[in-house]
């Protein structure tokens, strides 16, 4: 019941892109289209639930003064096993995602948690908080990429929804990324009577 | 000649960092609420920029590739750009304290901030010489500045008008910035050389 709890905190109350508005880069570059927002919201998953476990299993031996830069090392670290296994099996999406994943590193959702949640929680506790933000992130990534693509190319997934000219490719390029996530986020302001 | 004027340009306003490649956003909202601050971040990120880019240009072609350890470039250029960030914020204010005193706040913000490793990434991807690597980190730290101050300008105009609940701060902030980028795609019919 507690995971849950902490999972649904991540998913909705404390939702990484439109609550605590972190981590703009990618959700800003990585989501032309529903697959490539998806698969940088799985990317960042998989690190941070990872970098999640690893903090707060070694946060007894970390001393207090350097645990910044002790946390940016193991951050790290996973990333750059990301990069090798993506690199080697996924090629095609490691080129079209780009620069994005080594920036992974320097995405402030992950230090983030790890210094608000991983470096005073247990393991188990640590791995949901990272399910549920990672999964936060996956789907608020997933969600633009997917309205920018059906926006500007008429489908979702590569699946025709309507016929492509009548789509406007202001969406898909940069100046689409800004507005709809301007306006998701008002959106998702309005639903949760933030304002 | 003619190349460097081509990189000049293309950073700064055809590939602007900012605004086509999506780096550096956390500081371009948070950070441009007003011109002064607006300023002073920029001319730390212009002056860490230049550092970082040149350090880790180094150590990736006389260290790196030599030992064949390419591999581990994502670990060691954050190390490097944090230890950096901090030896710049001591000699700064050992040095000069009126610098400090206009930078000092905006410093320890800078190392997680994606456009200095995303800098020093690109050029080891482009194939860069170190002065065309410099020349690159400086001008597109130029657009990064010149992106914020634009839109710290108009963020003091916006503050004075009567937006709908829900899309004050940064959803407004955010229409405004893909107004701006559609502005700049504008130039990105400019080719050079």
């Amino acid at each position: 019941m507690k995971a849950l709890n902490i999972i649904y905190n991540g998913l909705v109350k404390q939702n990484p892109t439109f609550v605590l508005i972190l981590g703009m880069c990618p959700t800003l570059g990585t989501t032309s289209s529903a697959l490539t927002g998806l698969s940088m919201g799985l990317a960042t998953l998989f690190v941070l639930i990872c970098s999640n476990v690893a903090i707060s299993a070694l946060k007894n031996f970390v001393p207090d003064k350097v645990r910044i830069p002790a946390f940016i090392i193991i951050i790290a670290s996973f990333v750059t096993v990301l990069q090798m296994v993506m690199q080697a099996w996924l090629p095609a999406l490691y080129g079209a995602l780009g620069i994005f994943i080594p920036l992974i590193v320097v995405n402030c959702i992950l230090l983030g948690r790890a210094e608000s949640f991983a470096s005073k929680n247990g393991v188990i506790a640590s791995a949901c908080d990272g399910i549920g933000i990672g999964l936060g992130f996956t789907c608020a990534l997933t969600v633009i990429g997917a309205l920018r693509e059906f926006l500007g190319t008429g489908c979702i997934f590569g699946a025709h929804i309507y016929p492509e000219s009548y789509g406007s490719l202001l969406f898909v390029l940069a100046p689409g990324a800004f507005i709809v996530l301007g306006f998701l986020i008002a959106i998702f302001n309005r639903l949760t009577n933030k304002a | 000649m003619i190349e460097y004027i081509a990189i000049i340009i293309t950073a700064i306003f055809v590939n602007n960092i900012v605004f086509a490649q999506f780096l550096g956003i956390c500081p371009f909202i948070g950070v441009s609420k007003n011109l002064d601050s607006a300023i002073g971040m920029g001319a730390a990120v212009t002056f860490v920029m230049a550092v970082a880019t040149c350090v880790t240009w180094i150590l990736q072609y006389f260290v790196l590739v030599p030992l064949g350890l390419a591999y581990i470039q994502t670990i060691l250029f954050i190390l490097v750009i944090a230890v950096l960030v901090q030896m710049l914020e001591i000699i700064i204010r050992k040095i000069s304290p009126s610098l400090y005193a206009a930078l000092g706040v905006f410093l320890p913000l800078i190392t997680t901030n994606c456009a200095v490793l995303g800098v020093a990434i690109i050029v080891t991807q482009k194939d860069f010489s170190l002065l065309q690597s410099i020349v690159y980190a400086v001008s597109t730290a130029i657009g990064f500045t010149m992106a914020l101050t634009i839109f710290a300008g108009i963020r003091t105009q916006l503050a004075l008008y009567d937006i709908p609940r829900p899309m004050r701060g940064v959803p407004a902030a955010l229409l405004v910035a893909g107004l701006l980028a559609m502005a700049f795609m504008g130039f990105s019919g400019i080719k050079i050389g």
